[in-house]
C-alpha cells in the first residue's frame, strides 16, 4: 500500500479567549501582560470560602459564536468542575461545562479545491482559563502567575469532518475569521488568545470505521498545525504500513526537530471527576434573548463577499481575501467611503498593504494606520497629486510614522509636477543630455522613449507627472 | 447578676438605657474567658485586646448592636485574624479579605471576641477533630460539646461570648446546640451568604447563630441574612424582620411528628423528653399529628456521599502552593501535593476526600453520586408533601445527649450516626432550629428540633418561642462545670 490508499482524519478542539473586560467568574481585567499576579482577587486565586459568580457576558459571547457558527443553543445548561491537580489551576478544578454544553450541532462552511465544504461543530462550551507557570532559573523553580487564571473562553469541538492539513488551516482560519467579525475574541495568536487540541487518525480510504487517533495539545500557530498534522499522519501510516499499531496517547509536537513526541503519561491517565458546580446556578437562557443576540449579530464574512463582487465589481478572488480578516474588511470599506474607489483600494491591500505586513510579519490588527488616512492616499493619486510611485513610499511612511498622507508629502516635498512649465524644462534638458536616444527613437526604437521618461523622473525625483511627461517627449520628438 | 450571664437582647435593652457601656460588656467577658476558657477550651484565637480598643470607639446612633460582642467559628473568613477551620493545614492563614456576614456584623458595630474551635474543615459532630485541642461540654467537662460548630456552642454555654456564629452541613449548629442546651438556628439554603464560608459542601453549608434563647437567634438572623450577589446560591428575597415572630402563639399551628425519627438509634430519655415537648405543644393549642417521613434512613447515605464529593473537590485547593501549610519534604511537585496533604490534613479529613473521590470517579459516579442526586431530589419532594399538611415538623436534634470525650472519635460510622435527625434538613435546604427542652438523668440538656418549610423560619421562630417561654429552661437549668 502506499501513501494514496490513507486518508487522514482531522478533528480540532479550538480554544478562544474572550474579549470580555472582566473574567468569568470575578471582576478582574482580562487585559494581557501586566506584573504577575496583579489582576488576581480573592476568587480567581482560590482563596479559602471566595465564590464564583458567572459573568453574563461570558454567557452572550458564546451564545453569539454558537449563533454565527449555525449552532443550537441550550435553553438550559450549567457549569461542571473538572477536577485536576497543577500549580496553575488555583482550585484544583476547572469551571468547564461536561454534559449540557451551551451551544451544539453546528457547522462551518469552508472554501475547498473541490468547492464548499460543510465542517460539523459537535459543541462550543465555556470556561475558565488557567493560570501561567514562569520557569525561573535562578531559583530553580517555576512561579506561578495568575493573571490570566479565570480568563473566559470558548471551546469550539469539531467533528472528525477533515480530511487534510490543508484543510485544517482552512477551517482554522475561517474559524478565526467568525471570531473576529462577531467580535468575541481579538484572537491573537501570539498572545495564546487561540489555542488548538488537534486530534489525527489516519485510515484506509474506502473504510467507515476511524484509526485510532492521537492528539496534540495547545497549537497555537497555523503553520505548527499544519505541519504537525502532516508529520504525525506520515507517521502513524508508517507504523501501519510496517504493521505495527497507533497508540492512543497525547503528543507533543516539537517545532525544532518538527517531530512529535510522545508524553508518556500514561500511568497518570487522568479521571477529571467531572460533577455539576454547586456554587453556581443552573444558567436559563430563553428564546427572547437568543432572538435578541440573533439580531445583533453583525454581517459575516459571505454577506460581505458577495457585497463586494456586486457593489464594488470586484473579483470573487479580490473579495475572497478581503474578507477573510475582519480588520481588513473594515480597512476596506471605510477607506472606500473616503475616496470611492474601491478597485484601488483593493489593489493597496492585497499588494503593496500585504507585502509591507508580511515582511514585519504582523497581523492585519497591527496595522498601524487608519482607513481614512488610505482613503486620503487613494485621492491624492487620483487627483494627480502624487504619482504611484510617491503613493508607495507614503504608505511606507504610513507604516512607520502614521499621519496624514497631504502632510507627509508636503512635509517630504513629494508633490507631483504637473506644472507644463516646468515639465517642458526637464524634457528638454533631458533631450539636451540624450542626443543618442534621439536617433534611437526616430530609428523606431520605441524603448528610447521609456528611458527618456525614465531619466526625467530621476532628474524629479519621482515628482514629474509620468503622463505628462510622456504625452511632452512624443510632441518634441515628432517635431 | 454578671454581665456576660446576660442575653443579647438584655444587653441591648441595658446599653440603650445607658446603664452599661460596651467596655464594660467586653470587660466582663474579658474576666470570664480568663476564668473559664481553660477548662472550656473553646478559641482557637481571642481577639480581647482589639475588641476592647473598639468597644471604647463605639457608636450606636446607627445600629441597636453596636458595641455587642460575639465569637466567630474560626471557618468563617476574617481579614487581618487567622482562619484555621481547626486545621494545621491553615494553622498560620490569616484571609486577605472578611467574609459577608462578618462585613454585615462589622456595619452593625458588633465587636469579635474571637475565632472558636471546630471538627476540623467541619467534619464532625463532636469538635474532637480539631487539629489543635478538645473543646469541653460546659455541663460536663469530660463530655463533648457537638460539633462541629463545638467550640461556637460550648462558648455561648458557658457564657464566653453571648452569640455567636456557627455553620451547619448536616448538623453542625443544631447538634452541638442541642448537646451545650443553647439555641441553634440554621437558616434556609441561600438565606445567608455562604461567601467567606470556607467550603465543605457548597451545596448543604449555611451560616447561622448559636444564642442564649430564640430572641437572640432572631435578632442575629436579621443581621446576617440577606442577598448576596457574590454568592450565585443566595436568594433575593424582601427583607424580614424575624423579632417579629416573638410572638406567643401557637394556637394556629399545624406539626408533624414524623415516627422515623423516633425508632431505633433514639436514645430512650431523648425520645420521652422531645415527646413531653411535643405534648406540651398540644397544650398550647397547637395541631399534633404523626406523620412519616420514608425516605429518613436514606438520608444519611445521600448526606455522605454527596458532602464527601462535594469537599473531594473543595478541598482541592489546600495543595500547598499558594497559601496553607507546605512539606518540607519533596523533591517535585507530585511530593509537595502528596506530603502538604497527607502531613496538613487529619484522619476524618481525609477520610471524607477519599470516599468523595472515589463516588464521582469515573465507573462509580452513576451508582453513587448521579443516585444520591436523585434520591436527594426524592426527599425534598416528601418534605414538599409533609408541609403541604404541616407548618412545621418536629424531631430530636440529636440520637443522644453529650457523651464522654474519646468515646467515639475512633469509630466513624458511629461517629456519622450523631447526624441522623439533621442532615435531610440540609439535604432539602429547609431551616431548622435546635432549642434546651429538658435534661436527662445525668442533668445533660436534650434538644429539640422544628423544622420549617423553605424560607419558613417565621414559622419556626414563633414556635420555639412559644414553647421557650413556656418552659423557661435558662430559669431552671445551667450549666454546671462538672469535672
Amino acid at each position: 500500500m502506499s501513501r494514496e490508499d490513507y486518508e487522514v482524519v482531522i478533528g480540532l478542539e479550538v480554544h478562544s479567549e474572550l474579549s470580555t473586560k472582566t473574567k468569568i467568574f470575578c471582576s478582574c481585567p482580562t487585559e494581557f501582560g501586566g506584573e504577575p499576579n496583579s489582576h488576581c482577587c480573592p476568587i480567581c486565586m482560590a482563596m479559602p470560602g471566595a465564590l464564583p459568580v458567572l459573568n453574563k457576558k461570558v454567557v452572550e459571547y458564546a451564545i453569539k459564536a454558537g449563533l454565527a457558527t449555525n449552532c443550537k443553543i441550550a435553553n438550559i445548561s450549567k457549569n461542571d468542575r473538572k477536577n485536576y491537580f497543577y500549580p496553575d489551576l488555583p482550585k484544583s478544578y476547572q469551571i468547564s461545562q461536561y454534559d449540557i454544553p451551551l451551544c451544539t450541532d453546528g457547522y462551518v462552511e469552508i472554501e475547498t479545491e473541490n468547492g464548499t465544504k460543510r465542517i460539523g461543530l459537535t459543541r462550543i462550551h465555556i470556561e475558565e482559563d488557567a493560570g501561567k507557570l514562569n520557569h525561573d532559573e535562578y531559583s530553580r523553580g517555576s512561579l506561578v502567575d495568575l493573571n490570566r487564571a479565570g480568563v473566559p473562553l470558548i471551546e469550539i469541538v469539531s467533528e472528525p469532518d477533515l480530511r487534510s492539513a490543508e484543510e485544517a488551516d482552512i477551517y482554522l482560519k475561517k474559524l478565526k475569521s467568525i471570531l473576529e467579525y462577531i467580535e468575541v475574541s481579538d484572537c491573537k495568536m501570539q498572545e495564546g488568545s487561540l489555542r488548538a487540541d488537534v486530534n489525527v487518525s489516519v485510515r484506509k480510504k474506502g473504510t467507515k470505521e476511524f484509526g485510532t487517533r492521537t492528539e496534540m495539545k495547545n497549537m497555537n500557530s497555523f503553520r505548527s498545525i499544519t505541519r504537525a498534522i502532516e508529520y504525525e499522519a506520515e507517521r502513524q501510516i508508517e507504523v501501519l504500513e510496517q504493521g505495527g499499531k497507533i497508540e492512543q496517547e497525547t503528543l507533543r509536537w516539537d517545532e525544532v526537530s518538527g517531530k512529535t513526541f510522545s508524553m508518556r503519561d500514561k500511568e497518570d491517565a487522568q479521571d477529571y471527576r467531572y460533577f455539576p458546580d454547586p456554587d453556581l446556578a443552573i444558567i436559563k437562557i430563553s428564546d427572547e434573548m437568543i432572538e435578541k443576540i440573533k439580531s445583533e449579530l453583525p454581517e459575516m464574512p459571505e454577506n460581505r463577499r458577495e457585497r463586494y463582487i456586486k457593489e464594488f465589481n470586484l473579483p470573487e478572488y479580490d473579495s475572497n481575501i478581503l474578507t477573510s480578516s475582519k480588520y481588513i474588511s473594515d480597512l476596506f470599506e471605510n477607506a472606500v467611503k473616503i475616496c470611492n474607489n474601491p478597485k484601488a483600494v483593493s489593489n493597496w491591500i492585497m499588494t503593496d498593504i500585504t507585502r509591507i505586513l508580511n515582511e514585519k510579519e504582523q497581523e492585519p490588527n497591527e496595522i498601524p494606520f487608519s482607513a481614512e488616512q488610505l482613503g486620503e492616499l487613494v485621492i491624492l493619486i487620483d487627483k494627480g497629486t502624487i504619482s504611484s510611485a510617491i503613493a508607495k513610499k507614503v504608505l511606507e511612511e504610513l507604516f512607520e510614522n502614521p499621519r496624514n498622507p497631504e502632510e507627509i508629502i508636503k512635509e517630504k516635498g513629494w508633490i507631483q509636477i504637473s506644472d507644463e512649465g516646468a515639465i517642458k524644462e526637464v524634457v528638454l534638458k533631458i533631450l539636451e543630455a540624450n542626443p543618442q536616444s534621439i536617433v534611437d527613437f526616430k530609428a523606431g526604437k520605441d524603448r528610447a522613449l521609456g528611458f527618456l521618461v525614465g531619466q526625467a523622473m530621476k532628474e524629479t525625483k519621482g515628482k514629474a507627472n509620468p503622463q505628462m511627461l510622456n504625452k511632452m517627449f512624443l510632441e518634441e520628438l515628432n517635431k | 447578676m454578671e454581665l456576660y450571664e446576660l442575653t443579647v437582647h438584655e444587653l441591648m435593652d441595658k446599653l440603650d438605657r445607658k446603664e452599661i457601656t460596651s467596655e464594660e460588656i467586653i470587660k466582663s467577658y474579658s474576666k470570664r474567658i480568663e476564668e473559664k476558657e481553660k477548662d472550656i477550651q473553646a478559641f482557637v484565637t481571642t481577639t480581647i485586646d482589639t475588641a476592647m480598643e473598639k468597644a471604647k470607639n463605639i457608636n450606636r446612633e446607627n445600629s441597636k448592636l453596636a458595641g455587642i460582642p460575639i465569637g466567630i467559628k474560626d471557618n468563617i473568613c476574617t481579614k487581618g485574624v487567622k482562619t484555621t477551620c481547626s486545621s494545621k493545614m491553615l494553622e498560620n492563614f490569616i484571609a486577605p479579605y472578611n467574609a459577608t456576614v462578618i462585613e454585615k456584623i462589622e456595619n452593625e458595630g458588633l465587636i469579635s471576641l474571637g475565632k472558636l474551635n471546630m471538627d476540623e474543615f467541619a467534619m464532625g459532630a463532636s469538635t474532637e477533630y480539631s487539629a489543635f485541642k478538645t473543646t469541653k461540654n460546659p455541663w460536663n467537662l469530660q463530655t463533648v460539646p457537638g460539633g462541629s460548630s463545638g467550640g461556637s456552642a460550648a462558648a455561648v454555654a458557658a457564657n464566653l461570648v453571648p452569640w455567636a456564629l456557627g455553620s451547619d452541613t448536616g448538623g453542625s449548629i443544631r447538634q452541638p446546640a442541642a448537646l451545650c442546651g443553647v439555641v441553634g438556628l440554621k437558616p434556609t439554603y441561600g438565606m445567608v451568604s455562604r461567601y467567606g464560608l470556607v467550603a465543605f459542601a457548597s451545596s448543604l453549608d449555611q451560616i447561622g447563630p448559636i444564642t442564649k434563647d430564640v430572641e437572640d437567634a432572631a435578632i442575629l438572623l436579621n443581621a446576617i441574612s440577606g442577598h448576596d450577589e457574590k454568592d450565585s446560591t443566595s436568594v433575593n428575597l424582601p427583607k424580614k424582620d424575624y423579632t417579629q415572630n416573638l410572638v406567643k402563639d401557637v394556637s394556629k399551628l399545624k406539626i408533624g411528628v414524623p415516627k422515623e425519627f423516633f425508632g431505633e438509634g433514639i436514645n430512650e430519655e431523648v425520645k420521652t423528653s422531645v415527646e413531653k415537648a411535643i405534648e406540651q405543644y398540644r397544650k398550647l393549642g397547637a395541631t399534633v399529628e404523626e406523620c412519616s417521613l420514608n425516605i429518613a434512613n436514606e438520608a444519611l447515605a445521600v448526606y455522605y456521599i454527596i458532602a464527601c464529593a462535594e469537599a473531594s473537590s473543595n478541598l482541592g485547593r489546600f495543595d500547598g502552593i499558594r497559601y496553607g501549610y507546605r512539606t518540607k519534604n519533596f523533591n517535585n511537585l507530585k511530593d509537595i501535593y502528596k506530603n502538604s496533604r497527607s502531613e496538613g490534613f487529619g484522619a476524618e479529613v481525609k477520610r471524607r476526600i477519599i470516599l468523595g473521590t472515589y463516588v464521582l470517579s469515573s465507573g462509580y459516579y452513576d451508582a453513587y453520586y448521579k443516585k444520591a442526586q436523585k434520591v436527594r431530589t426524592v426527599i425534598k419532594q416528601e418534605f414538599e408533601k409533609l408541609f403541604e399538611k404541616y407548618d412545621v415538623l418536629i424531631t430530636p436534634t440529636s440520637p443522644t445527649v453529650a457523651y464522654e470525650i474519646g468515646t467515639k472519635s475512633n469509630n466513624p460510622l458511629e461517629m456519622y450516626l450523631a447526624d441522623l435527625c439533621t442532615v435531610s434538613v440540609n439535604i432539602a435546604g429547609l431551616p431548622g432550629i435546635s432549642i434546651p427542652c429538658g435534661v436527662d438523668s445525668q442533668g445533660m440538656p436534650i434538644g429539640l428540633q422544628l423544622i420549617g418549610k423553605p424560607f419558613g423560619e417565621e414559622t419556626i421562630i414563633q414556635a420555639a418561642y412559644t414553647y421557650e417561654q413556656e418552659i423557661k429552661f435558662r430559669e431552671k437549668y445551667k450549666p454546671e462545670f462538672k469535672m
